[in-house]
């Protein structure tokens, strides 16, 4: 019923540099975090009136 | 301004806020994130589903690698199994780890008893019913000096190490020299075949269980369990810790937690465990002060990302 | 309801209580219809993402409980709420580090913050074993190994031998009950102080600084 629609089952790869070893999987996450970061950075926020972030 | 003095005044300038205010709504925007986010956990459920193998059985390891089984339970009878020299939570049998003088591990005790050979081999033997040719082979095992006992385990470990991983191959295995182990495993290995260590082996001093540490240990023990998760590169010594079964994202959060047993000296340190326990903890109120520690605290003055951050602000000010 | 301080309201335990909390935190401080002007960037909105992160872990977690251990292992429903677990248990770590990154980059503990920062800091902390004892209640092969594997510092340091990691039962409990409420303890405890003392203000540029130094009019005493 609810099949994935992308198999992750199979075997990860993995990038080795000396002895740091880590999964594409985790590359992509950590990569991904600190895009969006620099990405929040830098992207326009709608100035004036609507909702804005608040952080807590 | 002194460095005191200038985070005195960094610290007061920061306390109330004069300046302008702008209009915001903070149920909308909570109610908004919410949506959103119960809507991308329901997408990244539905594209990618979550892994889930089954568990590895005593009855399939056996089956699948009836060598390393009985390999595995003779180390549990002559005590040389990680979980029979293990010591504290489960048996005296070593000091367990410590830095310098202080054996926590040591102080807090046996909490979890495991004895290794009667829980593992002579127990589960001595369970099976209306076989007195097996029973006089236990009997006569438990009776025996423990010297005896060596020269038996050691025969037959060196016999073991010859033959071809296969039932037959581990049933074929026959001496005088053996004593009555060969009649002891043969029939351990094939209670496991039929599945009866797995319910053997559960804590079950009464009716329900939920307590897994025998016969987990005892998995812990073999090459079967160990052999799997590095095909899976789970193994400590490949990251396992931040890697997840199948291609899924794994807990990336603990690569600090794992990076250090990459390194010397705790690679290979028979301590390892208890050092980054140390270092993690010290560490973590580390980075729970940060607002304290001089330094640390100062950084994001001197590398300017908060010009970034409140760009809008400056400009208009 | 009185507002004047007589003897006898004074010894008033309830008065006491009432007047600390709301003098701490007004109703227009707890849901506040206005933000400072600097609060203008889609860094702010990691914070509450996280926060929703941690609603829907909550509420598929609920779900998870409420149908036993052994559900997902055998139906697609089941299976699909776990998925929908773990995805938000990887979205709450993910939007929790950016946050965490966007706050230190801020010092965000500055004008009477630390608090701030501390329960924040500690929640990252605690979340790890939290997700630890999910890993562990599984129930599959992940679970024999990861259990058997994180035993070993456990029991280095004494822990295990009162926290057993190869105790299902134990950690099952552990992992629906008691991490997360100290989690969720933390969170609260951390979003009132946020709204107690607001969103940190901007670092002040260098020339700012210099004036704050010789000013000492421009510095405020008083917290707030």
């Amino acid at each position: 019923m609810f099949a994935a629609i992308f198999n992750l089952n199979g075997h990860a790869s993995y990038l080795s540099w000396h002895f740091i070893q880590v999964s594409v999987p985790n590359v992509v996450v950590i990569v991904l975090a600190l895009v969006v970061f620099v990405v929040a950075l830098f992207a326009r926020f709608p100035g004036g009136h609507g909702s804005k972030g608040d952080d807590r | 301004m002194g460095y005191r003095e200038r985070t005195r005044a960094l610290d007061d300038a920061a306390r109330v806020w004069k300046g302008g205010y702008r209009p915001y709504d903070l149920v909308k925007e909570a109610s908004i994130a919410v949506g959103v986010i119960t809507l991308l956990a329901v997408v990244l459920a539905f594209l990618f589903s979550s892994p889930d193998e089954r568990p590895l059985t005593i009855k399939g390891w056996a089956h699948s690698d009836p060598a390393d089984f009985v390999t595995t339970a003779l180390s549990e009878l002559d005590g040389t199994s990680v979980t029979a020299s293990y010591g504290p939570p489960y048996n005296n049998a070593s000091d367990g780890q410590h830095i310098a003088f202080i054996h926590l591990a040591k102080w807090l005790g046996v909490a979890h008893p495991i004895n290794a050979p009667l829980d593992y081999v002579i127990n589960p033997l001595r369970s099976i019913q209306g076989n007195s040719t097996l029973q006089q082979a236990v009997a006569t095992y438990t009776q025996a000096p423990a010297k005896q006992q060596a020269a038996w385990t050691t025969a037959y470990g060196k016999g073991l190490a010859k033959v071809n991983d296969s039932v037959t191959g581990v049933h074929s295995l026959t001496s005088a020299s053996y004593g009555p182990l060969p009649t002891m495993m043969d029939n351990l290995l094939t209670l496991a075949q039929y599945g009866g260590l797995d319910g053997n082996l559960l804590s079950n001093r009464q009716f329900y269980s939920t307590d897994y540490t025998k016969i987990l240990m005892f998995l812990a023990d073999s090459g079967f369990l160990a052999a799997r998760a590095q095909s899976e590169h789970l193994l400590g010594t490949q990251w396992g810790m931040m890697n997840e079964t199948g291609s899924f994202p794994g807990q990336s959060w603990l690569w600090l937690y794992t990076f250090w047993y990459q390194i010397k000296p705790f690679s290979t340190s028979a301590n390892a465990d208890v050092l980054v326990m140390a270092i993690m903890g010290v560490l973590s109120v580390a980075f729970i002060l940060i607002p304290f520690i001089p330094g640390v605290r100062d950084l994001p003055r001197r590398i300017p990302v908060y010009k970034l951050i409140w760009k809008e602000h400056y400009r208009s000010s | 309801m009185s507002t004047s301080s007589g003897p006898a309201e004074e010894r008033n335990w309830t008065v006491g209580l009432r007047k600390r909390v709301f003098g701490a935190l007004p109703p227009e401080k707890l849901l506040p219809d206005s933000q400072p002007s600097y609060v203008a960037s889609w860094i702010y909105v990691f914070g509450v993402l996280t926060l929703s992160s941690l609603a829907v872990i909550i509420g598929s977690g609920t779900i998870l409980a409420l149908k036993g251990p052994g559900w997902w292992h055998d139906s697609s429903l089941g299976h699909f709420f776990n998925s929908v677990h773990l995805w938000a248990v990887e979205l709450f770590f993910f939007f929790m580090v950016i946050h965490l990154w966007a706050k230190y980059w801020m010092s965000a503990w500055r004008g009477g913050r630390a608090r701030v920062w501390i329960t924040g800091a500690v929640t990252f902390v605690i979340a790890i074993p939290c997700a630890l004892t999910g890993y562990i209640s599984q129930q599959n092969f992940d679970a024999q190994w990861i259990s058997t594997q994180a035993k070993d510092a456990m029991n280095s340091v004494g822990i295990g031998a009162f926290f057993n990691l190869l105790n299902f039962g134990q950690i099952y409990g552990y992992h629906v009950f008691l991490m997360p409420a100290i989690v969720v303890a933390l969170v609260v405890g951390h979003v009132l102080l946020v709204r107690r003392h607001g969103v940190v203000p901007p670092l002040p540029l260098d020339a700012e600084l210099a004036a704050l130094g010789s000013d000492p009019a421009a510095v405020t005493e008083e917290g707030n």
